[in-house]
């Protein structure tokens, strides 16, 4: 049997608009799927260290504050540092479609949009990760 | 006894009516649902007729506008005296930018300023902490220093505007800030006329920008109830806040429900601190939202009005009807905008404005359609800001006082609401008041729920958002959107960097310890922080004196 998928949702910035990051975890959860959430305000530092700790297969990280150009990178950045690529990170929230090739050229692999349901989200996952 | 056999009468033609006519269509042409519910769960009936409201007492339920229990509105002309005030919440970038945008405001017709921070500046961080990398002026202006907050009011002289600050955590500082600003513009105090939301119960409930612990969060709040009811009487010392908790999905009933325990736990901590009801009641105001279901809005505004006279009267034993009366700000509802076919929500605004109108809102704020994307830009605030003009000058709406009084259904429903949120202030005074019911997330579980349920309903397709989940079309957004100068944080860093090296540290060092042993005691702090601002002293330094005595509050995650 396989074992289930394992995602940290995550939320970078400063903002404290949580409902999405809950919402979505409990998706994944009713989804069969392991959930850590991390509670607000998490450095880039924090996420990558609690997503090797929990040893999760995907990074789901919400923002709203509209520091994601700074943030996301940085995540990349340090999970590439400490050898954990092999985590697959997703983001949602308030993202302008101008910076999305932007984010997916520092390795985010999809990012959703307001208005996306939770099943896409959902799916995409299934889908995208080998466990 | 004549009411008696009407009401009866009418009791009978009803079920006669419902078994000859409406049961008879229905078997032809059904229903479009098996059930119609309002978003707080409350049934509708096929039809609401005088039986409905049988129980209702005018004079002691309704009564006149002005008068106890205020249900028809807190002034006795409502909007024939004057509209509400029109306020649009706006800030970002540098205090430059952002002074500039409150000019523009005020040269439209808009009648009050309402002033966003940036998120370092809400939660205590100077713009060069390493938190605040990234987010410094994109949700509203950095406010660092007394110094940005001369730029962001220069020319605009602060006795002839009343201004609104979305501030928290920090709340006494920014308030510091404004009153040393007035001095300086040579405005005394009495004259100044505005609104801190100082609102930390709902931040750890809700929108997060919280910092210390409850306890000592509560003890800056009652400082400050105590500090203006001595100096700055006409100010607005906290606006009690629902708008955050409906955003983060609550229901109706559930938005004045636990705002109102809110209330009564600030109430509780403000006679707990020696203050007399009276001397501060008279200040406290109040926020809510206004989403799209339309009447049941109305009626949430008029039983959040009954309930809040009747708590202070009642529970509080209030003596003067100022501190009976819910006075509130209204902003329509930012979660219902949507991103797909953005013009779509200037009609979602104008509805929810209506909404906030006909429930007698003191001031009001309309979100703009490009909101679900960015903050606004100028020509999508100047549509919001014209939607409440029509509504004010061309609707006809706001010459007669509540006028959806004695609709059997909006009455029917105020009383549900109430019913369904006494229950909920029931329920948490039985866990111990809102601080308890936030600590052991009773408050935020209910709320998740709730929003969880929402985004099912809408994913099964029972709920219907019109261009989300139906009538959709694949179109992009043609208008500008607002992009925030990515410099603002560099030139915040060179600001603070030069202020440190022209203001006298000898004595920001002496201001800020003074501050320190004042925390550890019991003495109101306001005084303290104003002299302490006054020096330049920044908001980070300040808030960091108070995080070494107080601590900080640590997230209780509840999934």
């Amino acid at each position: 049997m396989k074992r289930p998928i394992r995602v940290l949702v995550a939320k970078p910035g400063l903002d404290g608009h949580d409902r999405g990051a809950k919402v979505i975890a409990r998706a994944f959860k009713d989804a069969g799927m392991e959930v850590i959430y991390t509670g607000l305000r998490q450095t880039p530092e924090q996420i990558v260290e609690a997503a090797i700790q929990e040893d999760v297969d995907v990074i789901a990280l919400s923002i709203l504050s509209g520091a994601h150009n700074t943030l996301f990178p940085k995540i990349m950045n340090l999970l590439k540092c400490r050898g954990a690529e092999d985590i697959m990170v997703i983001a949602g929230g308030i993202i302008p479609d101008e910076d999305i090739p932007f984010l997916k050229s520092v390795g985010i692999k999809e990012i959703f949009t307001p208005g996306t349901p939770t099943s896409k989200a959902v799916e995409y996952v299934i889908e995208n990760v080998k466990v | 006894m004549k009411d008696e056999d009407y009401i009866g009468k009418i009791k009978e033609e009803s079920s006669k009516w419902l078994y000859q006519c409406v049961d008879k269509v229905k078997e032809k042409y059904p229903e479009r649902k098996e059930k119609f519910m309002t978003s707080s769960g409350i049934e509708i009936k096929n039809i609401y007729t005088p039986d409905n409201i049988a129980d209702l007492n005018y004079l002691n339920d309704l009564g006149f506008p002005g008068q106890y229990p205020f249900t028809r509105g807190v002034q006795p002309t409502m909007y024939r005296g004057r509209f509400w005030t029109m306020r649009q919440y706006a800030g970002f970038g540098t205090a430059e930018e952002s002074n500039a945008r409150y000019k523009y405001l005020l040269s439209q017709g808009q009648t009050g300023l309402s002033i966003a921070f940036d998120l370092p500046t809400q939660i205590g961080y100077d713009s060069d902490h390493p938190m605040a990398e990234g987010e410094v002026g994109k949700v509203g202006v950095a406010v660092d220093s007394l110094l940005d907050m001369e730029v962001l009011f220069e020319g605009i002289p602060l006795d002839k505007v009343s201004t609104s600050m979305t501030i928290n955590a920090p709340a006494a500082v920014l308030l510091a800030m404004y009153i040393v600003v007035a001095e300086k513009q040579g405005v005394y105090l009495d004259k100044l006329e505005g609104t801190i939301q100082n609102d930390i119960l709902k931040e750890y409930i809700a929108r997060g920008t919280y910092i210390f612990p409850i306890e000592p969060s509560l003890r800056l709040t009652t400082d400050i109830f105590k500090y203006c009811s001595e100096y700055i009487p006409k100010w607005n010392t906290i606006s009690i806040s629902g708008y955050h908790i409906r955003e983060a999905g609550a229901t109706a009933v559930q938005e004045i429900a636990f705002t109102l325990a809110n209330g009564i736990e600030y109430v509780n901590a403000a006679l707990k601190a020696g203050l007399n009801i009276d001397d501060f009641a008279p200040r406290l105001s109040f926020f809510f939202s206004a989403h799209s279901d339309l009447l049941e809005e109305v009626a949430k505004f008029r039983a959040a009005r009954r309930m809040w006279a009747r708590i202070m009267k009642e529970r509080f034993n209030a003596k003067n009807l100022k501190s009976m009366m819910l006075r509130f700000h209204t902003q329509t509802g930012g979660s219902t905008l949507t991103a797909q076919q953005p013009d779509n929500n200037i009609v979602r605004v104008a509805l929810q404005a209506l909404a906030a109108v006909l429930g007698g809102t003191q001031s009001l704020h309309t979100n703009s359609r490009d909101e679900a994307l960015a903050l606004p830009s100028e020509d999508s605030v100047k549509i919001a800001l014209r939607t409440q003009q029509i509504i004010a000058y061309e609707s006809g709406v706001c010459d007669t006082p509540d006028p959806l009084a004695g609709s059997y259904y909006v009455e029917y429903l105020t009383d549900q609401i109430e019913d369904k949120a006494l229950q909920y202030i029931k329920k948490i005074d039985e866990l111990g008041g809102a601080a308890c019911a936030i600590s052991n997330g009773f408050i935020q579980k209910e709320i998740q729920d709730s929003a969880y349920r929402y985004q099912k309903e809408i994913e099964k397709g029972e709920r219907i958002i019109v261009g989300l989940n139906k009538f959709k079309s694949e179109e992009k957004y043609h208008g500008n959107l607002l992009k925030v100068d990515p410099q603002v944080g560099e030139m915040q860093k060179e600001k603070l960097r030069k202020l440190k090296t022209q203001r006298d540290n000898e004595e920001v060092k002496r201001r800020l310890s003074e501050l320190k042993e004042a925390a550890c005691g019991q003495e109101n702090l306001m005084p303290k922080i104003i002299d302490a601002v006054r020096v330049y002293a920044t908001l980070g330094e300040i808030c960091d004196v108070l995080r070494s005595v107080f601590g900080e509050y640590r997230e209780n995650i509840i999934l």
